[in-house]
């Protein structure tokens, strides 16, 4: 029995010992080019890249930027939770990079954080998403704007000039920015142009509940001409849904598709003309931030302090491989 | 035989019908149907048509439960079986689902993530996705059985690491498999109208049932879920016992794995599976399964999962409203729960007898 014991304690101080390990590693723990060379350091906190699509681009992205190439020592940490994220913050702090670069798994709880970077000198810049913090506590953020991407897909709706707007409208997990911003758009134009919702619930971004939620509309023999998916697995789940009901879909067919986020399996999707519209969720914020920096080391100041970026929209009809090249993630 | 001892007799089946462990699962499915037939009877409709295949295709709610509701089914066996012998749940399984998927996704696509020929047969990749959630129960089974940690933390560990090991074992890419024969597992194959999951689901409770009708398997696993101590003093291996219904847990997942990605024919990780360990418990539980271990019914677990799909089918047919989709299915999932705890079933079964207390005494 004490054998046992003996075994199971050093079972987990094997185990504390793995995790502890890990942490180290993603911490990164290059101290060696503090000051004294010409690189720029910077501190990278962002969300896991397993979280989706959009952010594996964005860690690719980002990390393809900041290379000591161009000029960058950077150490990078991800992680979801809030508590976590800070930690990593404090330790960047006590390594005195130049620049933190910051995508908050929360909004709340950054303040105390970041008070102690602006003390020791590390400037804050804010990417993809925005914290409840007060703005003289960093120096820029780079986000998205949802609502814009949400009134984007709807004002191209609009201009397609349907005879009638019968529309499934499958939303990502309720109360997400994503979520917000897309169905906000939807349910204010589609009240004052009075279009018909014919089904509005949430998916939660899964392709197979998409899917199930359609199937039952189907089954229910309720008619429907637009599929407003708020990201690209929604959408695909949907389009099984036709698929298996033989109802066509697609530029000039029975159902017209949109999606969002832009993968590329999305895109291409568009390219053979199965789904009519992907809007752009922007994840490639590393040249914006670069611009930011620049400046800052000239020591100019920075016109504005939240700076939105350019997000697109792609039509079936008008896209092109160079398109799906560029802009699928 | 005169009228009283006749309905005496019914009396007693209706409370010995009360003490029936499958008879939660079945009355609540009996609910959820008469409530729709009653609100709007074309629940029930099933039509038959094409998909955009032309192949032959049955649809309908009905058709779509038995559909969406088998991976679930097929989870509930191997849960089932851990509940008793192990007295705790394995909260893994979505994770283990997302490992299993990658990994066939991995073999059939090799190295590109999307060729447009699959690089090795389906079966070589679902044997491997077999090997692979074995291991992953077999890492469960060992931290439970030989280490004696509790289940819900032993399985914690993968539950928290799966999907980025899931993600790993891909590179993180999203692979997606263009050979259509790949999709019979999760869709239909061509000229068999009804959905191949339902028949995959089928074969795996046919399986269970031989297993459990011509080995010891049931008795031992309930006796250590009752008393392990005992077993062991009878001459059982209370700890390879344990194991063994983590791996069999872990073939199950290796099959709802195949099922998930074959349906669009790729993954996603983050939501592949989402949440379905909780499903799954929660099938056992309506299964009147005691969560605590012992005596089991894996034919009640099956209903039970059903059940749970039954409910999730009505509440997107009534067009429950985004933001109150789970309060509704808490609500319903507790008053079932509640009804199938073992206490309220003794309560029920002893009011039918005060009802008729003159009968019952006749009885004696």
């Amino acid at each position: 029995m004490k054998m046992k014991k003996v075994l199971a304690m050093a079972a987990s101080m094997v185990l504390c010992g793995a995790v502890f390990a890990s942490c180290g590693s993603e911490g990164g723990s290059s101290n060696e080019s503090k000051k004294g060379d010409k690189l720029i350091t910077v501190g990278i906190i962002n969300n896991d890249p397993n979280e989706s699509g959009y952010r594996t681009a964005n860690v690719n992205d980002l990390k393809a930027t900041f290379t000591k190439e161009n000029g960058y020592d950077a150490k990078f940490s991800y992680s979801l939770k809030n508590e976590e994220q800070i930690n990593f913050a404090q330790k960047y702090i006590q390594d005195e990079v130049d620049y933190l670069l910051l995508s908050a798994a929360d909004t709340a709880g950054w303040d105390s954080v970041l008070k102690d970077a602006k003390d020791a000198g590390v400037r804050v810049i804010l990417f993809d998403r925005t914290i409840d913090a007060d703005e003289s506590l960093y120096e820029a953020s780079v986000v998205s704007d949802m609502d814009k991407e949400g009134e984007q897909a709807v004002e191209w709706l609009k201009n397609q000039n349907l005879t009638s707007y019968d529309i499934v409208h499958l939303q990502g997990v309720m109360g997400s920015a994503a979520q917000e911003g897309r169905s906000g758009a939807l349910t204010k134009t589609a009240a004052e142009l009075k279009w018909n919702i014919v089904a509005e619930q949430t998916a939660e971004w899964s392709s197979e509940k998409a899917q199930q939620i359609v199937q039952s509309v189907i089954d229910a023999d309720k008619k429907f001409n637009v599929i407003y998916a708020e990201n690209d697995d929604m959408a695909k789940g949907a389009v099984a849904a036709l698929d298996k009901a033989n109802i066509s879909h697609g530029v000039g067919k029975d159902v017209v598709v949109i999606g969002f986020d832009c993968n590329k399996w999305a895109l291409e999707e568009l390219k053979a003309g199965n789904w009519n519209y992907d809007g752009q969720c922007n994840p490639f914020q590393s040249s914006y931030i670069v611009d930011i920096i620049d400046k800052l080391e000239k020591g100019e100041t920075l016109p504005q302090k939240t700076i939105i970026m350019d997000e697109k929209g792609f039509d079936a009809t008008t896209i092109t491989d160079a398109d799906v090249e560029q802009y699928g993630i | 035989m005169n009228p009283t001892s006749k309905s005496n007799t019914a009396g007693s089946i209706i409370t010995a019908m009360f003490r029936k462990q499958i008879f939660i699962p079945l009355a609540a499915l009996l609910i959820l149907a008469v409530f729709n037939f009653i609100m709007d009877p074309s629940f029930f409709k099933v039509t038959f048509g094409h998909n955009s295949n032309g192949d032959p295709i049955l649809s309908g709610n009905i058709i779509s439960i038995i559909d969406y509701g088998s991976e679930l089914a097929i989870l509930a066996i191997g849960m089932t079986l851990v509940t008793a012998a192990s007295r705790g749940q394995d909260i893994s399984v979505g994770a283990a689902i997302a490992i299993g998927g990658s990994v066939v996704l991995r073999v059939l696509c090799g190295t590109n993530s999307r060729p447009d020929e699959i690089q090795a047969p389906i079966i070589v990749a679902f044997l491997v996705c077999c090997l692979v959630t074995m291991a992953c129960g077999a890492f469960n089974g060992i931290l439970v059985s030989v280490f004696k940690i509790q289940p819900m933390v032993a399985t914690l560990i993968l539950f928290t690491a799966g999907r980025s090991i899931a993600a790993w074992i891909n590179n993180n890419e999203l692979p997606e498999v263009r050979d259509k024969t790949f999709s019979y597992f999760g869709g239909l194959i061509p000229g068999i109208p009804i959905p191949t999951p339902f028949f995959i689901a089928i074969a795996c409770f046919i399986l269970i049932f031989l297993v459990l009708k011509f080995t010891t398997l049931g008795l031992y696993v309930q006796s250590v879920g009752i008393n392990e101590q005992t077993s062991r003093l009878n001459g059982l291996n209370p700890a390879f016992i344990k194991f063994i219904t983590y791996v069999i847990l872990g073939l199950c997942v290796a099959v709802a794995g195949l099922i998930k990605v074959s349906r669009l024919r790729t993954i996603n990780y983050s939501v592949v599976a989402k949440d379905i360990e909780m499903d799954a418990i929660l099938a056992v539980a309506l299964g009147g399964n005691a969560l605590g271990g012992g005596k089991f019914n894996i034919s009640a677990s099956i209903l039970g999962a059903y059940v749970i799909q039954f409910l999730t089918t009505t509440l997107y047919k009534f067009q429950v409203q985004s933001d109150a989709l789970p309060a509704y299915k808490a609500v319903v999932v507790i008053a079932l729960v509640v009804l199938s705890a073992p206490i309220v079933r003794e309560k029920i079964a002893s009011l039918f007898k005060r009802i008729r207390p003159e009968r019952a005494e006749l009885k004696t």
